[in-house]
């Protein structure tokens, strides 16, 4: 083990011994540097002869000690003066700091830049899957079905019991709550109505958008960021395979081609989840619900819901590959891009929501 | 001052049923720099894991500086892993972190230096290990392969370990970087009076660097000793290894 450091003043000299190493200095950090303090120290002789090991920590802390000049009278073995030479050979102060002022006009000019930047980049992968695509019509025998359906099971197939179990539970919940107010006012009837409308149309795509951002569109982000950081991307295109075509193009057309189907399913969920609930809150009978339920619902709110599902698809993938396609080689850039893609998904989804809402005013709602 | 820095009785290792050590006994002392070879698979990485108590044995025990890394408690295997200093294959440095912040992470574990303290030396051990100054502003991925060991190296050395484990210490550098690698390692060993490990397949480093060398086969150490001993005694691993490259 390490003897404890020690510092003496013996016959008008500083004589150090024991050891001086960072572990050795660890536990007796407080008492050294207070004895070290200590300013006459510096103007007498300094007796290293009887350490045991110095090393470059313990040298950092004599070097400043002394101040950053070599003692008058120092004793010290070869080797020991090689280690405070070392040190005493870097230069002193930190090199300077480039100076990091920002204008109000810049502080305002990068965000908008990085949303360009962003725009950019965005409408630079929807243009290569538009290639891809072209020369896919060309070349039928390239399609990467292997990879298409391989997405569709995994953000369709594997998400089913999830989205079942939310929409289940939202159409429980919403059911109950509506069928306690519209009692009432004795309109027990409109439950229907307003569960149907709600859900295919509105809740349904909505909900299913946000579950799919947060399972898939991050899923996708980071493995094509872990693909970028392991240098795999390149190997791809070392080999003559397109990363667009092989690992861009299939996320989004699996995904596009999975939200529909698993908006219906979420919304059949929801729906039977309502209709429960009615059934034991208001003693609605099922048959009635579902005959209700034709003529309550027009047929074209079912298709604004798959169609929904379908842009809402095309969406979370597109910029899930986005960000995926922005991680930088190390850890906190995939961390950062796949909150970003989460978020920024979840946000366009809602906003391309209330596009759908203007867009859609006149249609299959059923007029009074 | 007697007791090896470390010892391994007995050494067990089973992964997923089948065994990579069978009863390995390795005892490694003071200032020696033991090449561990062994052909692919022979459980060498394994062993490193062992000695750093990134894997517990199955079986046996791993001392280091006479302690059981698995016995001991949190502060005192905190207190071991301060004395060794590892350099992994792939440098294993944090890609978050610039080179600076990298070397400078241990010594700011240690809660005890002031950052003046640590700047210096995190520039001292960037020299050590041929560094510039403003390298330590790179992050690791704008590194080369070469520049990115150096790195780890310094990150390795940051606590003036008594012991440095090294895990293919110059596996995808070019023979020159390589054998510039391969003296730097010797020279700090010297300087520092360090105790190595490294696990290597490589003739030249051995042959510049190791003083002892331990074969590994069939799960147990085949034949250690220095390196003339070893080879003296002919062992068919190491013959091979040798004919491969030029002769010992």
């Amino acid at each position: 083990m390490n003897a404890a450091p020690r510092l003496q003043v013996e016959s008008g000299a500083v004589v150090l011994s024991g050891d001086w190493t960072l572990a050795a200095l660890l536990p007796v950090m407080t008492t050294v540097r207070m004895s070290l303090k200590d300013g006459n120290l510096l103007r007498l002789p300094w007796d290293l002869s009887a350490v045991g090991r110095l090393d470059s920590a313990a040298a950092v802390l004599l070097w400043r000690t002394w101040q950053g000049r070599w003692p008058a009278q120092l004793k010290v073995s070869p080797t020991q003066r090689r280690v405070l030479e070392r040190v005493a050979a870097m230069p002193s102060a930190p090199p300077a700091a480039a100076a990091g002022r920002v204008t109000p006009v810049e502080r305002l000019g990068r965000p908008v830049l990085g949303v360009l930047d962003h725009l950019y980049g965005m409408v630079a992968v929807l243009g290569q899957i538009l290639i891809d695509l072209a020369h896919l019509m060309r070349h039928p025998s390239e399609i990467p079905w292997k990879e298409i359906t391989a997405n569709i099971y995994k953000a369709g197939a594997t998400g089913l019991p999830v989205t079942a179990l939310v929409g289940f539970l939202i159409g429980v919940t919403l059911s109950y709550l509506s069928a306690l107010q519209l009692r009432s006012v004795g309109a027990d009837l409109l439950i229907v109505d307003l569960l149907g409308i709600s859900i295919i149309r509105e809740l349904g795509p909505v909900l299913v958008a946000v579950l799919v951002a947060g399972r898939s569109g991050s899923a996708m982000t980071a493995q094509i960021g872990v693909m970028r950081v392991t240098e795999e991307i390149d190997a791809l295109t070392a080999m003559g395979v397109s990363r667009s075509l092989r690992v861009i193009l299939p996320k989004i057309l699996g995904l596009t081609a999975a939200m529909p189907l698993l908006v219906l399913w979420a919304s059949v969920m929801a729906l039977l989840g309502g209709m429960l609930a009615a059934w034991v809150q208001l003693d609605f009978s099922v048959v009635y619900f579902i005959e209700r339920l034709q003529r309550a619902v027009p047929v074209a709110n079912l298709l604004i819901g798959l169609g929904k599902g379908l842009a809402f698809g095309l969406v979370i993938a597109w910029v899930a590959c986005h960000f995926g396609l922005r991680v930088r080689p190390n850890t906190e850039s995939l961390s950062a891009n796949t909150t970003r893609s989460v978020v920024t998904s979840i946000t366009l989804v809602i906003l391309l929501d209330a596009l759908f809402a203007i867009a859609t005013k006149e249609i299959g709602v059923p007029q009074l | 001052m007697n007791t090896p820095v470390v010892e391994i009785s007995g050494l067990r290792t089973a992964i997923g049923g089948r065994d990579i050590h069978r009863g390995l006994d390795l005892a490694i002392g003071r200032g020696q720099i033991l090449g561990l070879v062994g052909g692919s698979g022979s459980g060498k990485t394994t062993l490193l894991r062992q000695i750093i108590g990134l894997m517990a044995p199955t079986a046996g025990s791993v001392r280091l500086f006479g302690e059981d890394l698995h016995r001991a408690g949190r502060v005192a295997q905190r207190e071991l892993r301060q004395r060794v200093g590892v350099l992994f294959q792939g440098g294993a440095l944090f890609s978050a972190l610039p080179v600076f912040d990298n070397i400078a992470f241990p010594l700011r574990e240690l809660r005890a230096l002031d950052e003046d303290w640590i700047r210096r030396l995190v520039e001292l051990k960037l020299a050590m290990v041929e560094l510039e100054v403003h390298h330590g502003t790179l992050m690791p991925a704008e590194l080369s392969g070469g520049m990115v060991k150096r790195a780890a190296l310094a990150r390795a050395l940051a606590l003036e370990p008594e012991l440095l484990l090294l895990d293919e210490p110059t596996a995808g550098l070019d023979p020159k970087r390589s054998a510039s690698f391969v003296s730097l390692l010797g020279q700090l060993q010297r300087e520092l009076g360090l105790t190595v490990v490294m696990v290597t397949h490589d003739v030249e480093t051995l042959k510049g660097l190791a003083t002892h060398v331990a074969v590994l086969a069939d799960g147990r150490i085949a034949a250690t000793g220095t390196v003339d001993e070893v080879v003296a005694a002919g062992n068919a691993y190491f013959d091979n290894l040798a004919g491969n490259g030029e002769a010992f």
